[in-house]
């Protein structure tokens, strides 16, 4: 009786911990949608209970250019994912099946990139860019992303190769399948599942950066990560249009993680935790 | 394990095919590094400017002035003489496990109360993720809409146990709280995730072996579970610790570094000597240190890392 008691105890005790870790991760999110949905003047004396408007939705995306910061960030994100999947997955095939000097080296160069100081790379750069005028442009900021994008899905997409049993690849050359047949008709449908969901991380990522669009673009680009930040240094009262700001630069990237979930544990750890 | 055994066997039979690949002609041979040249041409173009940076710390560059000149060590110099220096490096680390050792006990906690499989953890599993995918600027965005002192949520909740004004990120003493408030909110999920992928891949016999033997939880986790776990804690340990120490964006969209210098890290010095000083060189001597912390830790840590995974692998046979 007593060990049942103590093991009720601890089902309950587990599961409040659980809610309470729950309400802590998800409130905040909730508390930020509710509030896109109040008018000034109802910020201040309620809580739950409100007359629901639209205007914040209406000030921010049809007043201010935040809509084109997203715009812009779409261009930037999509295009940086597009050039690393182009050049990097074949670098992964490449990673994958050759074996070559200097190989694992390489690998492990490509991987630094995501742990040097992004301020370190952008100091320097801040200076070459404008120098050869890719300060402020599409171009400059997608190739700079590649730092972000690339070492992620070079890393991951590898893994993917790995679990393709070689003797398909055999089977295909027996066939009379050239190296590059086999990589375009046999092994990319079968690792596209993993291929796209890394390509949705990247674009997660690259929609997240903050510091390289930041400092390496002003007034011609513009994503919502920096958008967003007028919202926080101007002493507005406008908290409403500061929550729409922050539940469009958010929700997306929320309904992407719900797409790729299955493949999210290999992405995040870079292909070390197979998930 | 007879599964793992045959992938073997598989490999084994692939060398052929793979060597095949690599034994015949120079053209093949410089294949992979041609297949490679890309990706490598295009990132290597953006690492050029860290090899420039280090020669830019022994010069006066400055953004405001059209010429320039060598001083020398005297950037290094002044910046191990500096008491702020010495200030920011303490930031850096203290940030860092404010934020990094919460993250991995909460990862770790909520990931084995995750384990057991219903309903509840199913949804659970999928919906605590969803703060990690929010940009940190954007984070910061949302806990500064709660922790505002006139509308803010968290007032009214505090207020219910007689704690007023609580100052958030406007107090030095509770500024490096809230940014690791917020951190914590962002990636402890990345812990969770990681753990709870770590806890589903444990093998099932050892496990009903102690509780055939009547070893207690706490024996159990102590001996089995967290010696298992040791790879996946040691990957998220390393992505964590890597991003704390140079954290950025939260910091500077929560407080530019404030109030004061409370907040300045390397990073937001490096910027704010950079970018509001114009003392180029001198900003890249910040940077600099903290890259070079950065890849010591990292590579202690990948060494270690790749030693439990070793370990695990041999238990596990």
């Amino acid at each position: 009786m007593n060990a049942h008691r103590l093991h009720v105890a601890g089902k309950v005790g587990r599961n409040l911990l659980l809610v309470l870790w729950t309400l802590f991760a998800l409130f905040p999110i909730f508390w930020m949608v509710l509030i896109t949905f109040k008018s000034d003047s109802q910020m201040f004396n309620t809580t739950f209970w409100f007359n629901p408007t639209f205007e914040n939705y209406e000030a921010v995306l049809f007043k201010t250019d935040y809509f084109k910061a997203f715009l812009d960030n779409i261009i930037v994100s999509a295009g940086a994912v597009l050039v690393s999947v182009v050049v990097g997955v074949p670098a992964a095939y490449a990673l994958a099946r050759f074996d070559f000097k200097k190989k694992e080296d390489l690998a492990f160069t490509i991987l630094s990139f995501k742990f040097a100081p992004e301020i370190l790379v952008i100091l320097p750069l801040f200076m070459i860019y404008q120098k050869i005028g890719v300060y402020d442009s599409y171009f400059g900021l997608i190739w700079v992303y590649q730092l972000i994008t690339m070492p992620l899905l070079i890393w991951v997409v590898r893994g993917y190769f790995e679990d393709v049993s070689v003797e398909i690849e055999q089977a295909a050359k027996l066939d009379g399948y050239r190296w590059w047949e086999i990589f375009l008709k046999i092994l990319l449908p079968l690792i596209k599942p993993g291929l796209v969901s890394s390509a949705l991380l990247a674009f997660i990522f690259a929609w997240n950066s903050f510091t390289f669009p930041l400092l390496l673009t002003s007034f011609n680009v513009e994503t919502v990560t920096v958008a967003s930040l007028k919202y926080i240094a101007s002493d507005t009262v406008h908290y409403g249009q500061m929550a729409v700001a922050a539940t469009v630069a958010a929700l997306p990237e929320v309904i992407l993680a719900l797409i790729i979930q299955k493949h999210l544990v290999r992405g995040l750890s870079f292909g070390a935790v197979k998930g | 394990m007879d599964k793992k055994q045959s992938v073997q066997g598989k490999r084994k039979g692939g060398d052929d095919y793979l060597t095949s690949l690599t034994q015949v002609h120079w053209s093949v041979k410089a294949r992979p590094y041609f297949i490679m040249a890309p990706a490598l041409l295009i990132t290597i173009g953006i690492l050029y400017p860290f090899g420039t940076a280090i020669f830019y710390t022994f010069t006066n560059y400055s953004f405001k002035m059209p010429t320039w000149k060598f001083i020398g060590f005297d950037n290094w110099v002044n910046m191990f003489t500096d008491i702020d220096f010495w200030y920011s490096l303490g930031v850096s680390l203290s940030y860092a496990a404010a934020t990094t050792i919460p993250q991995m006990l909460i990862g770790l906690g909520i990931a084995l109360l995750l384990s057991r499989e219903n309903w509840f953890t199913r949804i659970l599993k999928v919906v605590l993720v969803f703060p990690l995918m929010i940009a940190p600027v954007i984070a910061t965005l949302i806990w500064q809409l709660m922790t505002n002192t006139s509308v803010g949520i968290l007032e009214k909740f505090l207020n219910l146990f007689g704690v007023y004004g609580f100052p958030w990120a406007a107090s030095s003493k509770t500024a490096l709280f809230t940014a690791a408030l917020i951190d914590t909110w962002v990636y402890a999920p990345f812990v969770i995730v990681l753990v709870s992928a770590g806890i589903q891949s444990l093998p099932k016999s050892p496990f009903e072996a102690a509780k055939v033997d009547g070893g207690s939880a706490w024996f159990t986790f102590k001996t089995l579970t967290l010696p298992m776990l040791k790879p996946f804690l040691y990957i998220a340990l390393i992505f964590r610790l890597m991003a704390a120490l140079q954290e950025f964006a939260i910091i500077f969209a929560l407080t530019k570094g404030g109030p004061g210098n409370t907040l300045m890290n390397l990073s937001i010095r490096g910027y704010t000597t950079g970018f509001q000083f114009m003392k180029f060189g001198q900003s890249l001597t910040y940077v600099l240190v903290l890259w070079l912390i950065i890849y010591v830790i990292s590579q202690k840590l990948v060494g270690k890392y790749l030693l439990t995974q070793k370990q695990a692998a041999g238990t596990d046979s």
